[in-house]
C-alpha cells in the first residue's frame, strides 16, 4: 500500500522509530506500512470497528504536556517526555495523532497477546485436522506466534453446535467461532441484509439467524472469506480439498461488468473454488457468490472438446482453412461477444473486415443489484466498443439478424458462443445459412453449424477485459483446457492467417498488445506487461461517454458522477 | 611420471609347496561352523523377528473399538517426499456411523503408491490423529502396478488394530454431554 501523495502525512513514532503515516488511520494500518504486523481478528480495514476480539492490543503513549501550563515536559535529555499509557490500548480504535508513540512489540503487548489467545483457546475446539480453515486461518498462525503449546483448563471444553446451516451456500461451525463479528457487520453494511447476530451469554454465545430467515444473499460467502477461524464455512468447498494444496490464479469474474478481481484455486487442473482479490478500485475486496460457480462451466456435460466439419472430427488448421473459405464467399454476419477478451475482439475485428461482415453483438442484461452485481452480464462491453467491433450499444433481441437470413442477405454466419434459437432465430432460418459456430458449450446453434470451433473458458486462457469503470484489467490460466484445444485467440489468428495468405508471426498477448497499443488511441503506450503490473489500467473513455449504458449506481460506479468527472476532465 | 615400484617375490618354502596347512586352515573353518547353530533363515518359510521401530510398508490403522482414525487432513499427502500418497477427503458417513457423527470428516479414498513409497515414515510422523503407521509388513509383490497401490482396504487389512492412548474424539463427545449439562 502506497501513501497518496494528496494525504495529508503525520509524524508518529512506531517502535522507536519516526515515521510518517497518512491522517487519520488507525495503528494497525500505521504498523502495516511500515512493516510491523500487529495482529487481529475482529478488525477488517472494509468494515466498521468493533473492538471485541482484544488481539490487537499496543503501547500508546502521548508527548507530556504540564497540565497546569501546558509547556512540554522534558527530560534530562532536553527531549519531551513520553507519557506512556499504563495499560495496553487497542491497534483498530487507536487513531494516530501528531506525535503519537506505538509499541508493537514490547513485553507488555506480547503478553497481552499471548493472555488473549490463552482466553481464546480455551473452548476452541482441536479440530485444525479436519478444519476447513487450516493453512489460512488467523488464529492457527497467532496460535503460533503467541499461543503457550498446551492448555491449562483442565474443566471440559464447551462444545457448541457443529453444523449449522446459516444458508443455502454457509454452514456454521460454531464452537470454531472467536465472536469477532466480521459477518454480522458484513452483513449489515456490505450487503444489506441484517440476518446475523449473537445469542446467549459470555460462553455460551452462539452465532444465528433472525429466526424465520437465512443467510442467503448473494454475498453470503463473503462472510466465510473474512472469517478469520474456520467457523463459517462454504457449503460447497467444505472438506473438498486442504487450502495449501491449491495454487492460486489471479483472474477478473465474467459475471457482470463490474469485473471483480479474483483468485482462482485450482489443483492440477480442476479448480476447487474462487475468491476475491482485493482491488479497491472495483471490488474492494467483496465479489457475488453466483460469480463463485461460474467454473463449474469447465467442467460441463456440454464441453465441445473437438474441431469439427458437419460433425466429424477434422485437423485444425483443415477446420481453419474451411472458416475461412466460407467467410470469404461473401454475405458475412458476425455474432461476437462481450464475453470475449479484448485481444479476441480485436481479431474478430480484423475477421469482420476481411469478410467485410456486419458485426452484432447480443446484448445480455439482468437486474443489478447495487453492489457487485450490474445490470450489463457481460465482462467486456467496454472492450468491444474501444475495438470498434460495435459501434452502438447492442440488442438483446436478433431480429435484423433473423430478417436478413430471411431476405437473403446473410449466407454465412459466424456465431461466438451464442445460442440464436434461444434468441428467436428459428431451426427453419439456421438451415439456410452456413455457420461457423466458435465456443466452448455446445447448443442448438452449434449442433446445426457447418464447422465447431471448441474454445476456452476465461479459467484456461489469458486475456484482459474493460469493466463498467473503463478500468482494463488482466485474466491468467488457472487450468489447462480440454485436449488439443488451442486458445481462442490463436485459432482467430489462424483463420485471418487462412483469409490473407500472410503468415502472422507466432501470436502472443505482448505482440497482439503491441499491435493494440498502435492501433486504438485509448490503448496507447498499454503493454500486456503493464496491465498485470499495474492490477488494472485507467482507459480513457470520453469517446463512450454518450452512450446510454445500462449500469445504474452501484458499490463502486456511479454513472452520472462517472460522466461528470470524465466531461470535466476533458474540458480541463 | 609415477615410477613403478617391482616388489621382489620371495620363493615358497618346502611346507608351502605341499599346500597342507593351508588346507587344514580352511577345513578347520568349516569345520567348525558346521558344528556351530546356523545363523541364515529359511525364508520364506522362516521370518526375522521385526524391531518395533522398523518401517515397514505404511498402514492405517482402526482404534480399539474398531473405528476408523484418519480425518482425511492430507498432511501425509502434503510431507510425502515422493508424492506416493493421494486422499480423496470426504464426509463421515451420519447414517450408518452415528456414533462418529462429531468426528465429521473421513478419507473417501485413500491410496499409497508402493511402487513411489520410499519408506521414510515421514507420514506416520506428521500425522495428527495417529492413523497412519509403518508396521512390520516389509515384502510386497504385485503382478501389475495397479496392483501395487495400496488402496483403502487393503491398507486398513494390512494395518489393523492399535492401542490409543488419547481417544481424542470420545473425550470431545464426553465434553459435548458434560460441558452442555448446565446449560
Amino acid at each position: 500500500m502506497s501513501i497518496p501523495d494528496t494525504v495529508e502525512t503525520i509524524a508518529i513514532n512506531i517502535d522507536g522509530v519516526d515515521v510518517q503515516v497518512p491522517k487519520g488511520i488507525n495503528a494497525i494500518e500505521a504498523a502495516k506500512l511500515h512493516g510491523k504486523e500487529v495482529p487481529h481478528y475482529c478488525y477488517h480495514p472494509k468494515l466498521s470497528i468493533a473492538g471485541n476480539c482484544r488481539m490487537c492490543l499496543i503501547e500508546m503513549g502521548m508527548p507530556m504536556r504540564d497540565r497546569a501550563t501546558g509547556d512540554p515536559v522534558m527530560d534530562t535529555n532536553g527531549e519531551q517526555k513520553i507519557g506512556w499509557s499504563p495499560k495496553p490500548t487497542i491497534g483498530c480504535s487507536t487513531n494516530v495523532s501528531p506525535g503519537m508513540h506505538l509499541r508493537t512489540n514490547s513485553t507488555m503487548v506480547k503478553e497481552a497477546r499471548n493472555g488473549v489467545t490463552e482466553f481464546l483457546l480455551i473452548n476452541h475446539p482441536l479440530d485444525c485436522p479436519i478444519c476447513d480453515q487450516a493453512g489460512e486461518c488467523r488464529l492457527q498462525e497467532f496460535s503460533a506466534d503467541h499461543g503457550r503449546g498446551v492448555s491449562r483448563f483442565i474443566e471440559d471444553k464447551n462444545v457448541k453446535p457443529k453444523r449449522t446451516r446459516l444458508g443455502p451456500r454457509v454452514t456454521l461451525d460454531d464452537e470454531r467461532c472467536i465472536l469477532c463479528s466480521r459477518c454480522i457487520r458484513f452483513s449489515q453494511e456490505v450487503a444489506k441484509d441484517d440476518v446475523l447476530g449473537f445469542v446467549d451469554r459470555g460462553t455460551y454465545s452462539t452465532l444465528t439467524c433472525y429466526p424465520g430467515k437465512e443467510l442467503a444473499n448473494n454475498y453470503s460467502l463473503n462472510t466465510v472469506d473474512i472469517c478469520p477461524v474456520g467457523a463459517l464455512t462454504s457449503t460447497d468447498f467444505r472438506f473438498k480439498m486442504r487450502v495449501w494444496f491449491l495454487k492460486r490464479t489471479n483472474s477478473i469474474c465474467t459475471e457482470s461488468s463490474v469485473g471483480s478481481n479474483t483468485t482462482v484455486w485450482s489443483r492440477e487442473g480442476k479448480i476447487y473454488r474462487i475468491t476475491p482479490r482485493q482491488n479497491d478500485a472495483t471490488n474492494d475486496t467483496w465479489m457475488t457468490d453466483s460469480g463463485r460457480g461460474l467454473f463449474k462451466e469447465t467442467e460441463s456435460e456440454n464441453r465441445i472438446n473437438d474441431y469439427t466439419i458437419d460433425g466429424v472430427s477434422e485437423d485444425m488448421e483443415i477446420v481453419a482453412q474451411t472458416a475461412a473459405d466460407l467467410l470469404q464467399q461473401g454475405k458475412v454476419a458476425l455474432v461476437g461477444s462481450a464475453h470475449n477478451s479484448v485481444e479476441e475482439q480485436f481479431y474478430l475485428k480484423k475477421i469482420s473486415e476481411y469478410a467485410s461482415a456486419s458485426t452484432n453483438i447480443i446484448a445480455k442484461t439482468g437486474d443489478g443489484d447495487g453492489i457487485l452485481l450490474s445490470e450489463d452480464r457481460t465482462p467486456n462491453l467496454r472492450g468491444a466498443l474501444l475495438n470498434r467491433l460495435i459501434t452502438e450499444l447492442p440488442n438483446a433481441a436478433a431480429d435484423s439478424i433473423d430478417s436478413q437470413i430471411q431476405s437473403g442477405a446473410i449466407q454465412t454466419l459466424f456465431v461466438v458462443n451464442e445460442d440464436l434459437t434461444s434468441l428467436g432465430i428459428s431451426q427453419e432460418s439456421l438451415a439456410k445459412v452456413s455457420i461457423i459456430y466458435f465456443g466452448s458449450l455446445a447448443n442448438q446453434t452449434s449442433k446445426v453449424a457447418t464447422v465447431v470451433i471448441p474454445t476456452l473458458t476465461v479459467f484456461e486462457k489469458s486475456g484482459s477485459l474493460v469493466n463498467q469503470n473503463f478500468i482494463l484489467q488482466q485474466f491468467l490460466p488457472a487450468i489447462p483446457g480440454p485436449k488439443g484445444v488451442i486458445s481462442d485467440v490463436l485459432m482467430l489468428a489462424k483463420i485471418v492467417e487462412k483469409m490473407t495468405g500472410d503468415t502472422i508471426e507466432p501470436v502472443t498477448l505482448t505482440m497482439i498488445w503491441q499491435e493494440l497499443s498502435n492501433t486504438i488511441a485509448e490503448f496507447k503506450s498499454i503493454t500486456w506487461q503493464k496491465i498485470g503490473d499495474e492490477q488494472g489500467i485507467q482507459i480513457n473513455p470520453r469517446a463512450f461517454l454518450d452512450l446510454p449504458f445500462v449500469e445504474s449506481k452501484n458499490l463502486k460506479f456511479d454513472p452520472t458522477a462517472f460522466k461528470e468527472a470524465n466531461s470535466t476532465a476533458l474540458e480541463s | 611420471m609415477a615410477k613403478t615400484k617391482v616388489i621382489e617375490r620371495k620363493a615358497l618354502t618346502w611346507a608351502e609347496r605341499t599346500y597342507l596347512p593351508q588346507i587344514l586352515t580352511g577345513l578347520k573353518t568349516t569345520l567348525s561352523n558346521m558344528l556351530k547353530k546356523p545363523i541364515t533363515l529359511q525364508y520364506p518359510e522362516e521370518r526375522p523377528v521385526i524391531p518395533d521401530d522398523y518401517r515397514g510398508v505404511p498402514t492405517l490403522v482402526k482404534d480399539p473399538h474398531g473405528r476408523e482414525k484418519c480425518v482425511s487432513c492430507q498432511l501425509c499427502e502434503f510431507v510425502c517426499p515422493p508424492k506416493a500418497i493421494r486422499i480423496t477427503p470426504g464426509e463421515v458417513d451420519v447414517d450408518n456411523e452415528p456414533e462418529r457423527a462429531h468426528v465429521e470428516k473421513a478419507p473417501k479414498e485413500f491410496d499409497i503408491n508402493m511402487l513411489r513409497c520410499i519408506y521414510c515414515g515421514l507420514c506416520q510422523e506428521v500425522c495428527p490423529e495417529e492413523a497412519i503407521f509403518l508396521q512390520d509388513v516389509f515384502s510386497l509383490s504385485g503382478y501389475s502396478r495397479d496392483e501395487m497401490i495400496n488402496k483403502k482396504e487393503k491398507l486398513y487389512e494390512l494395518g489393523g488394530t492399535l492401542p490409543d492412548q488419547h481417544f481424542k474424539w470420545d473425550k470431545k463427545k464426553s465434553a459435548e454431554a458434560l460441558g452442555n449439562s448446565d446449560h
